[in-house]
């Protein structure tokens, strides 16, 4: 055991020590992300020895990926809100949604700013809609933000809950424009053909996996930039300190409206690529349930760390599928009898049950996240040699 | 926008506002007691109105009475509503408690932060649902009919049926009762008494953990008497029943203001009539944009809520 | 003195609720001077503090700081103004290093925000550069330069308090309010902060220091205002200040540490 972690040790530190090592890993790194989804690369990937495979089998494997793909661009965006400005934002889906029905209503040939308003004649192509549908992600995010950011904590939390719940209310009756429950069909997919003249985004999964995966490069690009600089030094000072933030110059409602506005932006263009592939848009998708998934994603992983909130947003849509065709594999029974009643015990059906008590076990043994950063991680293990008064007697 | 039919059926409006009212109130209760006590937002609270919702159906159900028997005597329909209360209460009750112990208290042992239990939180949330959902094949279950519909009062088209006169009736009580718990009797001084000062109270010899725990179930036995009305009111349940109206519940707690007793049968009360009056006005569709936006502009207003929080101190 | 005034509080009220916290208080700082401000326990010295930096709003009255009324300001415009403060009890940013809570003061003048630092803009990045610069010289100014990448939570007490004047001259003010920079200090060490505070006025900042030690305040300032019961009581030099038996009676004569 000690041989191993020793090893471990080494490894690391070669790693942290050495910076073109570490480039070059997170290269080969890269590159395994981009051929991952195809099936003669995958297909060998299993845990050594028992034979359990590490990809999916209930669904295709891109289409997991690239599910997981744009989770992790929420996780992204929600990370800047929730891990770096400490501000809980429990109606995140609420951007993905803008931004997933800005590009129905402009890439539709049956949006009804077409057929009914003629706001424009033709649908327009995909690519065109995306920096709108950013523009008015990040627009709602200082919309949302100017009124509610001067409640502070849980407050906020259900003040942003709200918002995301009158998104998905307002989309599902709202029959003039979005087409409440019946949604909007065919939405744009983005250009691009390959050589034999056949486009490369229609209803395969992977290119868009690769779109997805390209896009989340360069946000955390972008995003390192912003904690790099005085823009994540202000957010942390007002995570920290908001008071004394102000105090010292930081002028902190801009600084928090900015953190609304680019992880509302990072939501949208997530929304975008999902409309892209999903070619149908309705309000099914903007449930609050999801919001809460994406924030579960970024605490599980780590808030404050973009490598964490990757992870997390990997994990949380990754895990309950892969569970699902762990189930196959073994040939679980999909239903036990208990007295008369079938019992629907497929890990299909309590996947989130598992990932629940995944929640709460790593909560409860690694509250910073799996992946933390540095500050974050310090911060928890003070609290924990903070003896707690009185919980002894409880 | 339809105010004619706002001014006609104002009575009624407020009729229906006032009972749904009472059903939010009760829930909101074991939010904001749970809130006062631990700052935490018992995410999974839903989840244990839920268990309530099916306690009840399935204790009727043992009895012999499914949504397709006929409508019992009077005598039989209240036995089996009291029998329905006390056992609702006692499964919500339970599973709060041990929501609490699994969930909560590993954490809390080790002075986790307040977002960690947010997150296990929403997991216990989903582990509840979702094995609730498999055990019962997600699917809808009706309740037996048991009060009956022809109203008790009609005064001139102001009517009143017997399901709501009781549901108004019980909660109050139930209410009151929580009230003169928590201020007079020497669990409930422990109660306010950690709300304050969680340290200084266990200082003082006050049982943190058993406070805790009585809070949990407190809050458990009101939402199981919730889910008793919620059954009869709306006939029917499901497994994830409890998200939309545990989330309603929470804004009428902070509408109130959270941590405060009053405040959530304050904001309870005013969250249904506000909702019966808005849809009357914009059509049923949009009562939930109604309770929400309600939510966000008083916030801007009042950030904490009407009557502020109170249980333990405001907080800054 | 005829120098140049920096700083006017006039006929300040301050009440919350039906208590009156200040009670038209009146006083000017001139520009390179140490002004130190002391009062018996809960005289309102930090109320007063906290009205110049705009934590509260005068209820009658007005600061002018080099002319211009300043309360209702936003804080952080104040900050900018060139007026910058320290806390009694410490609040730095406890998981950031010292260089980043200085360069959080720094960046206080910075003028490129988040589109240019998006982008990595040459601008911005000069901007970053120019602030890290600042950053360490301060440090280097304050003497705890060789603390510059440590978490400011894990620095030792006396270094938590340099740091935060660090912090503090990083937003370069004209004016630097100190609110007892010297409590929980043993002699040594006040004897160097003595030292630290002259050297802040000699860089040409001027300082308002609250205190409670008498010969710290005694030995550094060039006047002292006294307050006692929200209300001024006593304005000069510490030599006459000293002898008014105003102040004996209200704070010299209690007994005291000093």
């Amino acid at each position: 055991m000690s041989a191993v972690t020793d090893l471990w040790h080494r490894v690391t530190g070669f790693f942290n020590q050495s910076k073109p090592a570490r480039i070059g890993l997170i290269v080969v790194f890269v590159a395994f992300l981009y051929v991952l989804p195809n099936r003669e690369f995958y297909e060998y990937l299993n845990i050594p020895g028992v034979w359990i495979p590490l990809y999916t089998t209930g669904n295709d494997m891109a289409f997991v990926l690239f599910t997981c793909t744009w989770t992790i661009l929420l996780a992204l965006g929600l990370n800047v809100v929730v891990g770096y400005a400490g501000l809980l934002d429990l109606g995140f889906f609420g951007f993905f949604a803008v931004g997933a029905y800005t590009v129905a209503l402009m890439t539709s040939p049956e949006s009804k700013l077409i057929t009914e308003y003629n706001w424009f004649e033709s649908p327009y192509p995909w690519l065109v809609t995306v920096p709108i549908a950013i523009a008015l992600a990040l627009l709602s995010g200082v919309l949302l933000g100017w009124p509610s950011l001067r409640v502070r904590g849980d407050y906020l939390a259900i003040v942003t809950l709200g918002f995301a719940e009158v998104i998905r209310i307002i989309a599902k009756n709202q029959d003039w424009i979005l087409n409440g429950d019946r949604g909007i069909p065919q939405v744009g997919h983005p250009p691009g053909t390959w050589p034999d003249g056949t486009p490369i985004f229609q209803f395969d999964a992977k290119p868009y996996y690769w779109l997805a995966l390209t896009m989340v490069i360069v946000a955390v690009f972008l995003i390192r930039n912003l904690v790099r600089s005085r823009v994540g030094r202000a957010w942390v000072a007002i995570r920290e300190d908001e008071d004394a933030a102000e105090l010292m110059g930081v002028p902190t409602f801009r600084f928090k409206l900015w953190a609304f506005a680019i992880g509302a932006a990072v939501g949208g263009i997530s929304g975008s690529l999902w409309a892209g592939y999903n070619n149908f848009v309705n309000s099914a998708t903007f449930s609050v349930e999801n919001s809460i998934l994406v924030l579960a994603a970024v605490l599980l992983g780590g808030a404050g760390n973009q490598a964490g909130a990757i992870l997390g947003g990997f994990l949380v849509v990754y895990v309950p599928e892969w569970l699902r065709s762990v189930g196959d594999v073994f040939g679980w029974p999909k239903t036990v009898r208990v007295f008369d009643i079938n019992l629907d015990v497929s890990p299909t059906s309590l996947r989130y049950a598992f990932f629940g008590v995944l929640l709460i076990v790593v909560m409860i043994f690694r509250p910073q996240g799996l992946w933390p950063n540095r500050r974050r991680a310090a911060e928890f293990k003070d609290r924990r040699q903070a003896v707690v008064v009185g919980e002894g007697v409880g | 926008m339809h105010f004619d039919d706002l001014v006609n059926g104002f009575p009624n409006l407020t009729t229906t506002g006032l009972t749904q009212g009472a059903i939010y109130a009760l829930i909101a209760l074991g939010y904001t007691l749970v809130y006062g006590v631990l700052r935490l937002i018992n995410f999974a609270h839903s989840e244990v109105f839920m268990f309530g919702t099916f306690g009840a159906m399935w204790t009727w159900g043992w009895l012999g009475f499914g949504s397709t028997s006929g409508r019992p005597g009077l005598g039989t329909a209240i036995m089996l509503i009291a029998l329905g209360l006390v056992v609702a209460a006692v499964v919500s009750g339970a599973t709060a408690v041990v929501v609490e112990l699994v969930a909560y208290r590993p954490l809390r042992r080790r002075n986790a932060p307040p977002l960690a239990f947010l997150i296990t939180a929403i997991g216990a949330s989903f582990v509840l649902m979702e094995l609730m959902g498999a055990a019962t094949g997600r699917i809808q279950f009706g309740m037996p009919p048991l009060l009956p519909s022809n109203p008790v009062i009609n005064v001139g088209g102001w009517r009143i049926t017997p399901l709501q006169l009781a549901t108004f009736v019980v909660a109050l009580v139930v209410m009151f009762a929580l009230d003169t718990f928590v201020q007079k009797t020497r669990f409930g001084r422990g109660i306010r008494a950690v709300a304050q000062d969680a340290n200084t109270a266990a200082l003082m010899g006050v049982n943190k953990g058993k406070v805790i725990a009585l809070v949990f179930l407190l809050g458990g036995l009101l939402a199981g008497v919730a889910a008793v009305f919620h059954n009869m009111k709306t006939g029917n349940t499901r497994f994830n029943v409890g998200f939309l109206i545990g989330l309603k519940a929470f804004a009428a707690a902070v509408l109130g203001g959270i941590g405060n007793l009053r405040g959530a049968l304050v904001g309870g009360l005013l969250l249904g009539l506000v909702e019966s009056y808005g849809s009357a006005l914009f059509g049923s569709n949009w009562t939930n944009v109604i309770a929400f936006v309600v939510l966000v502009v008083l916030l801007m207003f009042r950030p904490t809520g009407l009557l502020g929080e109170s249980l333990g101190r405001a907080r800054a | 003195m005829d120098r140049k005034p920096l700083l006017e509080v006039d006929n300040v009220t301050l009440r919350f609720g039906g208590v009156v916290a200040l009670d038209q208080v009146n006083f000017t700082l001139y520009e390179g001077e140490i002004l130190g401000l002391i009062g018996p326990n809960g005289a309102g010295k930090t109320t007063c503090f906290n009205a110049m930096t705009g934590v509260y709003l005068p209820t009658e009255g007005q600061i002018r700081f080099r002319g211009e009324q300043i309360s209702g300001r936003k804080r952080f415009r104040i900050t900018k103004m060139g007026m910058a403060r320290t806390f009694q009890n410490i609040r730095l940013f406890p998981e950031m290093t010292a260089l980043e809570n200085v360069q959080v003061g720094a960046d206080a003048h910075h003028r490129t925000s988040v589109p240019s630092a998006l982008l990595r803009l040459p601008r911005h990045w000069q901007e970053e550069k120019q602030g890290r610069a600042l950053a360490e010289e301060v440090l280097d100014f304050v003497g705890i330069r060789h603390r510059i990448h440590e978490v400011a939570r894990n620095l030792p007490y006396g270094d938590q308090r340099r740091l935060e004047i660090a912090r503090a001259l990083a937003t370069r003010p004209t004016l630097l309010c100190l609110d007892e920079p010297a409590a929980g200090f043993n002699p040594a060490e006040k004897a160097s902060l003595l030292e630290l505070i002259r050297k802040i006025r000699d860089s040409g900042v001027t300082v308002l220091l609250i205190e409670h030690d008498m010969r710290l305040v005694m030995g550094v300032t060039d006047r002292i205002v006294v307050l006692e019961f929200g209300k001024k009581i006593a304005e000069g030099s510490p030599a006459e200040v000293r002898d008014n038996p105003k102040v004996i009676a209200a704070y010299l004569g209690v007994p005291d540490a000093a």
